[in-house]
């Protein structure tokens, strides 16, 4: 082994878990969504034309949990609960611990995150120096924790839009909600993908740090 | 390399095939005679969360103008009888509406005594199970109208409301049978009931989904205990509010 890079503790205990279980509960979320959509699969009001919906057919029974609509809602709505509870706990963590400083994308990092990107494009040849992460991880990293809230909110927004009628027309009305809540979706799976994709081509030691928490990789800066 | 605490790289690699191989073999899946009774359980505390905690019994659906109705042939309507036999449900002779169980004083109603009564009409949005949406005109008799004639007695804890569309059901809490828009409803968009949408008399409330809203209905019945209902007891949602 490299002395010249040694261990570090990158990941809290708390962090991982929340890390993986919420990767459980969101494809359980979104199986069991997808069950769900499948019992109206268009939106907007009926008797006018539907909102442009990319997934306009009928969703493959390997990607849906529950097997019918009520299969579908009893997961969806039981695993709503760990599904934010996971996400509340992960949150507290990074407000006490001090963690979020290394994750929020803040307006000083609108500079690094251009060179950041230069760097990617090859239109800048070093690496410009960074912390535990780049400017551009933490952009990714606060927009997918917004994702997640906008995921959650549009849910009750469709859940109950008599009683939280304020929160449904804040997204535009029940079909607009419902509408929002199902490009989440989309977007969660393009974040995933990539995700996965830039740990397995950028840094592969990443994925063993969030697994046992030590980091011995290319970005050891933050100990 | 030291000891380190916590799982070793082969209990990692056994969750990480594990874990995924049981997601797929759930998919399409209700959760089997293992899981599928505890989302039910979970079921059982939403429905408390929705009653207790959403709910409220004097917050009103919002009102729409007639000009936002939902064209007759884009609002579904579907029976259990009709999806079976291909007709909707036609009433019994001399059809009234019996208001039981435990009540001072128990009553039958005909149409002609409930349409004497005072009538709440509102337009507003429904919301079904499956996702859509619609918007009609609905008139009827408030349930707490007809509550306050028959004097439930103090065990009274929930309402059943039961039909003559192949013993279709449901089971309702008492508060959101006596929210101000929940009625006994016998007009839809300004015309009497016709039988596709429930004639001659159906539940009708906008703040439950559509298949909480009981059509073709011969009675209802205040109980002690919970009532189940049609599509309740195969899983779906008990409360049912929105």
């Amino acid at each position: 082994m490299d002395p010249e890079r040694p261990d570090v503790k990158r990941h809290h205990g708390l962090v991982r878990a929340a890390h993986w279980l919420n990767a459980v509960f969101l494809l359980g979320m979104i199986a069991s969504g997808l069950q769900i959509y499948l019992a109206f699969a268009h939106f907007g009001p009926r008797g006018q034309p539907y909102y442009p919906n990319p997934i306009d057919g009928p969703i493959p029974r390997w990607a849906r949990l529950g097997g019918w609509l009520a299969g579908g809602l009893n997961w969806h709505f039981a695993l709503a609960w760990p599904f934010v509870i996971t996400g509340v706990v992960y949150l507290g963590f990074l407000a006490v611990s001090g963690e979020w400083r290394s994750l929020l994308f803040r307006p000083r990092d609108i500079g690094p995150a251009i060179q950041m990107q230069l760097y990617y494009l090859r239109l800048r040849k070093t690496h410009p120096p960074q912390g535990k992460h780049n400017a551009l991880q933490k952009g990714a990293y606060t927009f997918i924790v917004l994702l997640g809230a906008l995921s959650v909110l549009t849910g009750f927004a469709v859940y109950k839009p008599v009683q939280l009628s304020w929160l449904t027309a804040l997204f535009g009305g029940y079909e607009l909600a419902r509408y929002w809540h199902f490009w989440a979706v989309w977007i969660f799976i393009a974040f995933t993908l990539l995700h996965v994709a830039l740990v397995l081509l950028v840094d592969p030691a990443s994925l063993r740090a969030m697994i046992t928490g030590w980091y011995r990789g290319r970005f050891p800066s933050h100990g | 390399m030291g000891e380190r605490p916590g799982l070793s790289r082969r209990d990692f690699v056994r969750l990480g095939v594990v874990a995924p191989a049981s997601i797929v073999a759930a998919c399409g899946w209700d959760g089997g005679s293992l899981i599928e009774p505890r989302l039910r359980a979970v079921s059982r505390i939403n429905d408390w969360v929705g009653e207790k905690i959403f709910f409220s019994g004097t917050r009103l659906a919002p009102q729409y103008p007639i000009s936002a109705r939902t064209p007759r042939r884009d609002f579904p309507a579907y029976s259990i009888t009709y999806n079976r036999v291909g007709t909707y449900p036609q009433p019994p002779a001399g059809w009234t509406f019996e208001v039981d169980g435990l009540v001072r004083k128990p009553v039958r109603l005909t149409s002609a005594m409930l349409e004497a009564l005072p009538r709440v009409t509102y337009t507003v949005k429904h919301h079904c199970v499956e996702g859509w949406t619609a918007i009609a005109t609905w008139t009827g008799i408030p349930v707490s109208a007809v509550t306050q004639m028959v004097e439930p007695t103090r065990d009274a804890r929930y309402l059943r409301f039961d039909s003559f569309d192949s013993r279709y059901s449901n089971g309702w809490d008492l508060a959101s049978a006596m929210h101000p828009q929940t009625i006994l409803a016998y007009a839809w968009n300004d015309r009497p009931l016709t039988a596709e949408r429930g004639a001659p008399l159906r539940l009708y409330s906008p703040v439950k989904l559509g298949y909480k809203l009981t059509k073709y209905l011969t009675g209802m019945t205040f109980t002690r205990e919970r009532p189940g209902g049609y599509w309740e007891d195969q899983g779906y949602p008990w409360f049912g509010g929105v």
